[in-house]
């Protein structure tokens, strides 16, 4: 049982390409439908840790159902399946990256990918801030809407990292626990 | 001129090789402890502790492994720690940062899993994690100001519009990053070609 686990874990990781959310639909077949391990509240329930908790969804939910199934042991095994396949793929591209990256031919496609990644991270910076100002990512939200505290978290936050380069995980952490105490008091 | 810079860091003969595999888990477990929110997330907070922090990589590694992350099946935190790994240390440097990037997480769920009811009915962990995303978008901010800065400073009008329309793209199109990233990567084989074409005229 633990074996098929293993190998339905190893089929996640090699198919979700593009990050968490791909990989959502993915698990949900291969534990709700084919191995029926869990019911689709208690997946639903899942997703809902999962977002919740640091950390890749694959990841989270493979140690979730492993935890149940085999404990600690189960939880081990179905992590490793996710990461195997990303672990042999990006070992070799790796490989090769860091063999023919100085070519000169080489870096002018880089290059032009560069800009594109910027572009990526910007994207993904915007939805987290709509999430924590609105509460939605997506364009349909009110300016009227806008949450005070998470705003002037947001700013002021921004202004500790820019002027004082203040360590950004004090600035994850403090956000929560400055922001959590604004809530309790208005 | 890039892969001078690049050089420089740790290699293998660095008498302090032990402590660099020692600070390659530390990082990556602090990290991947205290990231919500997505790969793009941990990609930014890497790109401050290896590029800006400690001066592992460059800037233009980075960004190169966030694009290999991203293309590749699987998890991209764990991805960008198998490629970082391997950048540090090899095979062994791979291991330890996926170590690092993955404890975490499991941690985390196994305790949560017994705990699930209590945890999800708790408002003061829902607040926490609600107004947290406005400290990590300021992260966020952070990082992309920098190195939106740098791509402006190529001066190459071909850099500063594939990132503008990318970010258009996929800020309001919600266009697929592989698809992106597959484009830039035509992009830059024409721009290639055509460079060494012009190259063949002029010899």
């Amino acid at each position: 049982m633990i074996f098929k686990l293993f190998l339905s874990f190893i089929q996640v990781g090699l198919f979700s390409v593009g990050g968490g959310y791909a990989a959502i639909p993915l698990i949900q077949q291969q534990i709700v439908e084919v191995h029926k391990l869990m019911t689709m509240a208690e997946f639903t329930d899942l997703i809902t840790i999962a977002e919740m908790t640091p950390g890749p969804i694959s990841i989270n939910s493979a140690t979730f159902v492993g935890t149940r199934l085999a404990g600690a042991f189960g939880a081990v095994i179905c992590t490793l399946g996710v990461i195997l396949p990303s672990f042999c793929i990006c070992l070799a591209l790796a490989y090769f990256y860091y063999k023919y990256r100085n070519f000169s031919g080489v870096q002018t496609i880089l290059s032009a990918l560069r800009p594109a990644v910027v572009a990526l991270i910007a994207s993904a910076g915007i939805s987290i801030l709509m999430l924590g100002l609105f509460g939605t990512d997506n364009s349909n939200f009110a300016f009227s809407d806008i949450r005070v505290i998470e705003a002037l978290l947001f700013v002021g936050g921004l202004f500790l990292l820019r002027k004082y380069k203040v360590n950004a995980i004090a600035i994850i952490f403090g956000s929560g626990v400055i922001g959590t105490i604004l809530y309790a008091i208005f | 001129m890039e892969q001078n810079v690049t050089n420089q860091s740790v290699q293998p003969t660095d008498p302090q090789h032990k402590h660099v595999l020692w600070q390659l888990f530390k990082a990556t477990f602090f990290l991947s402890a205290f990231t919500f929110g997505g790969g793009f997330v941990i990609v930014s907070l890497m790109k401050k502790k290896f590029v800006e922090e400690l001066g592992w990589l460059t800037e233009d590694e980075m960004l190169d492994i966030t694009a290999i992350a991203q293309s590749s099946p699987g998890p991209i935190p764990i991805n960008a720690s198998v490629i970082l790994g391997y950048r540090m240390k090899g095979i062994i440097g791979s291991l330890i940062a996926v170590l690092g990037t993955s404890l975490p997480p499991m941690v985390i769920i196994s305790v949560i899993s017994v705990f699930y009811q209590q945890f999800r009915e708790n408002a003061v962990i829902a607040m926490a994690l609600q107004v947290m995303r406005a400290g990590v978008a300021a992260v966020i901010f952070d990082v992309v100001i920098n190195l939106a800065k740098n791509v402006c400073k190529t001066k190459r009008y071909l850099y500063i519009g594939l990132m503008t329309i990318a970010f258009v793209l996929t800020c309001f199109f919600k266009v697929s990053a592989v698809l992106i990233i597959l484009s830039c990567v035509a992009i830059g084989v024409i721009d290639l070609i055509v460079h060494l074409k012009k190259k063949g005229e002029t010899a």
